[in-house]
């Protein structure tokens, strides 16, 4: 799973696009803007192309759908020579999402997504059916389908241009830098919506971006590209962060790569030690016993049934038979299985006991989550 | 006809009496001025469109082809019906070469710049989805260019009402007949007669260019934000302001 897989190494079944030795050097340009690049896209994979500004990645895409030719090379798409083909015909078979969209401002945002079927020449019910079809599943409200794509926030027409692109139900889907133009939130919006709409439509995606941190949230693998298109390394984000092959790519990866494994792993990936818990019929001596025990001067506490119901200080426990007659505070950093380690982590360092309580769906104590506990995780 | 012999201290500035004895000279001056501005305009935007789609291939030819517009244009009316006497002689030849040569300049600077108006991003993704060049020119530029197109012709239109009544010198002239008769009889109804018709018409059609603009381009509206729909929807949105939908 390292760079420069050849294309021998997977079978042409599981391939859906193979870059052999890709080159382009523009007219009047000293050096090429993508040099030699070979790399496999495996099928119903999201691969993010990363990279500086110059690295080539967008010139890479476009030859995928020949928006630009090669200068030697060739583009395999479903084991099939790209350039064996009208050039129309190809791009019809490929969906295409541009930055800022590029919708057609004089066509409805129905019209829009019935773009490619039209190309296609489908007959106007399937393309009316498949549009509302579109819409719903990507929660497009279909009153907006007779609305001009003005009329839309920058979120809604990037909605619009993926449907668009979906719309003939092609394969590969070639998305660069759909995300650039629109704000923080809405981004980190869209970027949830296409995780769930992949899990649901199994496109190959090849994804141009310059934002490291989105590759790692989207991609299945990352490619990351150097000036001059040369490729640097291919692999999983969680491999990747673990070992980054030179210094480029650590850098590109940022100071903070073991923040962002942990963004990568979830609760259920960490081993969780068992903290200081009592149920609510320990007496206060039982209490402090278990603080002693485990060195903290907090604990726990528990229901019958192991529903966590919070923590009690030391002090608390001064005068007090059993820890039953305390109201037990409440612990500020509770986590699932599902939750991130990022997000653990988070709320072990903002919280006063400076653990996260692991519960399950039905809040049942499941362990505790220390600094130490994380660290292990990445380190391991 | 009456008046022969020049304006008269008891002459009135307009005798209401003549204008009704001539209604049938109004309605066929008319329909001549129809008939020249729609012939002149409508050449010229032929001639024009091919002009600024040889451009839009071949960039380094819409340079020279500017600047031949721009000569022409730049010659006096009069001196260009004198210019033309020699090949085409008097008529409505002469009146047409000299009314389509100056709707060119205006018609090739709009249409070339509503066509390099069309947004970068909206031609790639339109070459992106599969278009072939000549359907992504017919459906997606050209329908991008149309407000500047229609605000071409609009210009076109009416300047060219006002010179058809120039072309009255070489036997043409729809209104210009009425100014050019009067001018000679020094007759003050009939030049009143044929100017006023003249503007009337001028001002007819430019309204009628701004209700083609926005039926042709509803999308293109400075609210820009209505329902396409059937007909009577849209002239009912036409007049309520929608406002933008926040992301849901």
């Amino acid at each position: 799973m390292t760079a420069a897989a050849t294309p021998a190494d997977t079978s042409a079944e599981d391939v859906a696009i193979r870059l052999e030795h890709l080159t382009k050097t523009y007219p009047g340009a000293s050096r090429p803007a993508v040099s030699g690049l070979d790399l496999t896209m495996p099928r119903g994979e999201l691969v993010a192309l990363v990279g500086p500004s110059g690295c080539g990645k967008t010139t890479t895409l476009k030859m995928i759908n020949r928006l630009i030719e090669p200068t030697s090379g060739t583009v395999w798409v479903d084991g099939v020579d790209i350039r064996t083909q009208p050039t129309h015909e190809l791009r019809r078979g490929i969906g295409y999402v541009i930055q800022q969209a590029g919708l057609f401002p004089h066509r409805t945002v129905g019209d829009n997504i019935a773009t490619v079927p039209k190309l296609l020449g489908w007959d106007r019910h399937r393309i009316k059916a498949r549009v509302d079809e579109l819409a719903d599943l990507l929660r497009l409200d279909r009153g907006l389908l007779g609305r001009y794509p003005s009329a839309l926030s920058g979120g809604q027409q990037q909605r619009v241009g993926v449907a668009r692109a979906l719309a003939a139900d092609p394969p590969v889907l070639l998305m660069d830098e759909p995300y650039s133009a629109v704000d923080p939130i809405v981004r980190a919006q869209l970027q949830d919506e296409l995780l769930t709409l992949q899990r649901e439509v199994h496109k190959t995606i090849v994804f141009v971006t310059h934002d490291i941190d989105e590759a790692i949230k989207l991609a299945n693998r990352i490619a990351i590209l150097n000036v001059g298109g040369i490729l640097e390394q291919v692999d999983s984000p969680a491999e990747m962060l673990r070992a980054p092959r030179n210094e480029f790519v650590a850098d590109f990866l940022g100071d903070d790569r073991g923040i962002k494994r942990l963004s990568l792993m979830t609760v259920r990936d960490a081993s969780l030690s068992k903290g200081p818990l009592v149920a609510e019929t320990a007496s206060a001596d039982d209490a402090r016993s278990t603080m002693a025990e485990r060195g903290y001067d907090w604990v726990a506490v528990c229901d019958g049934d192991d529903h966590l119901q919070g923590w009690i200080g030391a002090s608390d426990l001064d005068g007090a038979e059993t820890v039953g007659e305390l109201t037990p505070k409440p612990f500020l950093s509770v986590v699932t299985a599902d939750t991130t380690l990022k997000a653990a982590l988070d709320g072990i360092v903002t919280s006063r006991t400076r653990v996260a309580m692991a519960v399950d769906d039905d809040g049942r104590y499941l362990g505790m989550l220390t600094v130490d506990d994380l660290a292990e995780g990445v380190t391991a | 006809m009456t008046g022969a012999g020049g304006m008269l201290a008891a002459e009135p500035f307009i005798r209401w009496d003549w204008v009704r004895d001539h209604t049938d000279d109004i309605v066929s001056n008319l329909w001549e001025h129809v008939q020249l501005t729609v012939l002149a305009v409508g050449i010229g935007f032929v001639i024009a469109m091919a002009m600024a789609l040889i451009s839009l291939r071949w960039r380094a030819a819409y340079g020279p082809l500017a600047a031949f517009c721009a000569a022409m244009y730049s010659v006096p009316s009069v001196a260009l019906f004198a210019l033309l006497l020699p090949f085409v002689g008097l008529g409505l030849r002469n009146a047409l070469i000299a009314l389509v040569t100056y709707t060119l300049l205006i018609l090739l600077r709009n249409i070339v710049a509503g066509l390099d108006g069309v947004p970068p991003e909206v031609r790639e993704a339109a070459d992106g989805m599969g278009y072939e060049r000549w359907r992504r020119v017919l459906r997606v530029d050209l329908p991008l260019a149309t407000p500047s197109i229609v605000a071409g012709l609009r210009i076109a239109t009416v300047t060219t009402i006002g010179l058809v009544t120039v072309t009255a010198l070489v036997g043409e002239g729809g209104f210009g007949r009425f100014i050019n008769e009067g001018l000679s009889r020094q007759f003050s109804t009939e030049i009143v007669l044929g100017a006023v018709l003249s503007v009337a018409f001028a001002i007819a059609c430019d309204v009628m260019f701004v209700v083609a603009e926005r039926v042709l381009a509803p999308w293109a509206r400075p609210q820009g934000v209505v329902k396409a729909g059937r007909w009577g929807e849209r002239t009912l949105a036409r007049w309520s302001r929608h406002r933008r939908i926040a992301d849901a």
